[in-house]
């Protein structure tokens, strides 16, 4: 069982009180317990089970305008105290800095609304092991299928967050998820894929037998691929590769890459960015969303922000350090977004597909090749050319590469947008991108 | 050195009679302890932004049974959470039988000192240095427009359990020094990034002002970029500089040619044992045993002493990279190469320094031999498919190659091959081969463990360059 509130409570509550007794003027503390159980099947028979309990805590104290930090799987209360004290004796010795602060106290998250992101179902090792059986038999239906790797994880966790201003409060959250990688086989080549599914509760998590079948037919429509000619053309980006870019013009927007100047998105608050049609939210109050939260990491209220208005930008994602820097308000994005996505864009899949006579529809993209300061863009890619809305045939090692600035100002949206992960996108049309291949 | 029962309700001997118990009818497993302490010491935007300590304590149980793996990790070493362990292990083996009886070989050599990093320099001097970085650069004109530097340091004390009571430890200092420089003109931005590090003191990376080179090649490496235009797009001749680009050899072939891909056949390489994968002079090696390297391992996370492993040889190949589970699977012996990140996951056969040996031929003669390609000089992160053997590199510092002289650098690309096919178009090979400064992170199955990679200069004739100029 993950540990309960008032355990996670007393551990925070403790850590403060004898930060202030050594002389932090300010202090927060997170106290985290989480427990995963994991079963793997590979080729239809049992692999690896793994079991993962977690306890940690991490403190923050201040002295003044001085900070220092420590974190510890320890939780016994002598070595919290060597390390409360080093942490003390660290942040005397650590310059100031004027900007350094809990939040503004009229920013704390006042009530904490059920999310409904916990599920209390226990799902035992043989229901896994039951669920992987479905699964692996659906993925390996097909002969040209020579490997299948299966997992089920189940996770619970629970935290606290607390500091010295008085705030104190955390949630359990729950998560399944279930994945398979299939590989396939043919004279010419072999390729691997796979799908996977994760939900806040068991019920709504992927029939184990549509999953299989998902990762294996994706696989093998892999097979024998050619390299194509170095060219423009446009290209589609599967949902999975889509999410990427919002990722991308995430860590673009982050108020500590515009503070420190790093961003080739500074300073274009109210201007255009995307095309007249593209809106992107980050909405932190879905039910049983992969990325939902009443809170951010310091204890801000997380509202819902339209970042991007008709293709405006309209918000960066603002932490309370960068905040002051900037002479901004937190808006509750310390640790990043909570649920990102693009809205629907008003065709259908079919139509974005039949909308150029030659497309790329790209499935997998490997490398890490975003560079946030310039904008470039440049990553090795897997996928199918597509001839009239049709998938012609595979293609692989080639490279696609633009720069954000551009890329945004040119992307098509479908409708068909799903929450699937934290982070989301409708397929994508991203026009004017150059490929690298023969 | 960690006394893991120093504080604990349970007693090593308790922890050895759990142990031999829970393993006795299993093919192998063992308890893994680990003590790790680690700081972060970070300067960004004119200021320290950081200054954060970390201890972190637990154990990691492993029982093997054929060719099933059950592991359980807490960070409670205490007689409840082993037994508590030991009990979620027994009810995955349900049957088993117990045949693996491979000793652990036995060796006195150490590749690093028992030291630990993080006290043999105080805060105050760690502060210093950052803070003559931020100066020092910034002094350097006004298109230096950010500076970030950093210092990690970690003591890493693990101990090994095996049945029968038979213990293995080890204690693992490292460190790492790192600087990122942003510098603009005519409104363009762009970054050079620099480190060194390695199992040994700051001061040995640090000493007499070293710093000032690592700023000074971070600087280089951005000021280069400021000049660069749009990168070429298709296939073409590529000359890799030594050192750093040996990821290339990393991604490209050392992680197809990992134990645990080739037992499931799902590496591209899983059949080609034996037979020619490089062109002739290509020698490939994986090394454990270089003192006070990034990727050294005195003993791996099994208890295994690390070892030189041959890859490729001249061309053939020659072994793949195991830990004990696969090895045995695979009817061969452990090459030292079982390692983890922490206690919180399982043993993978991993790289350690991983490297292309030195030919004849001078770099040079390389450029001279291209009439239209690319010069590499630098590289961020890859990433490789191990089933397609498809790989791809970013480029940092790259130049163009016209007529057989060296041009104009050109932007940050992705160069993208094929890992079975790429030493086959290796066509020179360099007299110079040179480590990494020791800066290398390598990701496997969400695991990060520290790597080294060398290589010399070396000719490929044909791979694809991701620019954006047609």
């Amino acid at each position: 069982m993950v540990k309960d509130q008032e355990f996670l409570e007393k551990k925070a509550s403790y850590c403060l009180g004898l930060a202030k007794k050594l002389g932090a003027t300010d202090s927060s503390v997170i106290v985290k317990n989480s427990i995963s159980e994991t079963v793997n099947f590979r080729n239809k028979k049992l692999d690896e089970s793994n079991r993962s309990d977690d306890l940690g805590l991490s403190i923050t104290t201040y002295i003044g305008k001085k900070k220092s930090s420590i974190s510890s799987s320890n939780l016994l209360n002598d070595n919290l105290n060597i390390l409360i004290e080093k942490c003390i004796e660290t942040t005397k010795n650590t310059p100031e800095d004027e900007f350094n602060s809990l939040p503004d106290r009229d920013l704390f998250a006042k009530e904490v609304k059920d999310l409904n992101l916990y599920d209390e179902t226990h799902i035992e090792n043989n229901q896994k092991i039951d669920y992987l059986k479905k699964l692996e038999a659906a993925a390996s239906n097909d002969k040209k299928i020579v490997n299948t790797e299966s997992s089920f994880t189940q996770n619970k966790s629970n935290f606290v967050l607390a500091n010295s201003e008085g705030f104190c409060d955390g949630y359990k959250t729950s998560s399944f998820t279930a994945s398979s990688v299939t590989v396939a086989k043919d004279e010419k080549s072999m390729e691997r894929d796979y799908e996977y599914s994760s939900k806040c509760f068991i019920k709504d998590l992927e029939d184990a037998g549509k999953l299989g079948k998902q990762a294996a037919d994706q696989t093998i429509r892999k097979l024998s691929p050619k390299k194509i000619g170095s060219k423009k053309i446009a290209i589609i980006f599967d949902k999975r590769i889509a999410k990427g870019m919002l990722g991308a013009f995430a860590s673009a927007i982050s108020s500590s890459a515009i503070s420190r100047g790093t961003s080739f998105l500074k300073d274009k608050v109210n201007q255009k960015i995307f095309s007249d049609k593209i809106n992107v939210l980050d909405k932190p109050d879905i039910l049983k969303g992969l990325g939902s939260r009443n809170f951010d990491s310091e204890g801000v209220k997380t509202n819902t922000l339209k970042l991007v208005d008709q293709g405006v930008l309209k918000h960066y994602l603002i932490d309370t350090y960068n905040g002051k820097k900037l002479d901004l308000k937190s808006n509750g994005r310390c640790g990043g977004t909570s649920n990102l996505y693009f809205e629907n864009g008003n065709i259908s899949l079919k139509d974005l597909l039949n909308s150029k006579s030659k497309s790329l529809y790209i499935t997998e993209t490997i490398g890490h090749g975003s560079n946030i300061v310039t904008g470039d863009y440049s990553v090795g890619a897997t996928g199918f050319l597509v001839e009239n809305g049709e998938f012609k045939y595979p293609i692989n090692e080639i490279t696609i590469a633009g720069n954000f600035k551009d890329m945004f100002q040119n992307i098509t949206l479908a409708n068909d947008l799903e929450f699937k992960y934290a982070t989301n996108s409708p397929t994508m049309m991203i026009e004017g991108m150059v490929v690298a291949g023969k | 050195m960690s006394n893991f029962f120093e504080k604990s309700d349970l007693s090593r001997k308790e922890a050895e009679s759990i142990i031999s118990d829970t393993l006795q009818k299993c093919d192998d497993g063992e308890l893994y302890l680990e003590n790790s302490k680690s700081e972060s010491i970070l300067l960004d935007d004119n200021k320290i932004k950081n200054s954060s300590y970390n201890s972190d304590l637990g154990f990691g149980f492993r029982a093997i049974s054929d060719e099933v793996v059950a592991y359980s990790h807490s960070n409670e070493i205490s007689k409840n959470s082993l037994k508590q362990s030991s009990e979620n292990l027994k009810s995955t083996l349900k049957s088993v039988k117990g045949t693996y009886n491979h000793e652990i070989p036995k060796s006195n050599k150490k590749y690093y000192d028992n030291i630990n990093p993080i006290e043999q320099k105080s805060l105050n001097e760690k502060i210093k240095i950052l803070n003559d970085v931020n100066d020092y650069l910034r002094s350097k004109g006004d298109k230096v427009k950010q500076v970030t530097a950093n210092f990690l340091g970690e003591q890493k004390s693990v101990e090994i359990i095996r049945s029968g009571g038979e213990t293995l430890s080890d204690v693992r200092p490292l460190v790492r020094f790192n600087v990122s420089v942003m510098v603009e003109k005519d409104g363009r931005k762009e970054t050079g990034v620099y480190g060194v590090g390695g199992r040994q003191s700051y001061d040995s990376y640090l000493k007499d002002e070293n710093w000032k080179s690592v700023c000074d090649e971070a600087l280089r490496i951005a000021s280069v970029n400021l000049e660069s235009k749009p990168a070429p797009a298709g296939e073409m001749k590529v000359v890799l500089g030594p050192g750093w680009p040996a990821i290339l050899i990393h991604e490209a072939v050392g992680h197809g040619l990992e134990g645990d891909f080739n037992r499931k056949k799902t590496s591209a390489f899983h059949n080609l044992m034996g037979q020619k994968v490089a062109s002739e002079g290509v020698t490939i090696i994986d090394d454990g045993t270089i003192d006070n390297r990034r990727g050294s391992l005195t003993i791996d996370d099994e208890g295994t002493p690390t070892e030189k492993t041959v890859l490729i040889e001249n061309g053939i190949l020659k072994n793949f990279m195991q830990d004990r589970l696969n090895a045995r699977l695979m009817k061969t012996r452990s090459t030292g190469s079982g390692r983890r990140e922490n206690y919180r996951h399982i043993v993978l056969p991993r790289m350690r320094n991983t490297m292309m040996l030195s030919g004849k031929q001078t770099q040079e003669e390389m450029i001279k031999a291209v009439d239209k390609g690319i010069f590499a000089v630098s590289f961020g992160g890859g990433q490789v498919d191990i089933t397609s053997g498809k790989f791809v590199f970013n480029c940092t510092e790259a130049y163009e190659i016209v007529n057989g002289k060296i041009g104009s650098p050109i932007k940050g690309a992705t160069l993208i091959g094929d890992g079975p096919s790429i030493l086959k178009e290796v066509s020179m090979v360099g007299n110079d081969m040179m480590m990494d400064p020791g800066i290398g992170t390598c990701g496997k199955a969400g695991q990060g463990v520290p790597v080294g990679v060398a290589q010399p200069s070396i000719l490929i004739n044909k791979m694809t360059v991701g620019g954006t100029k047609l």
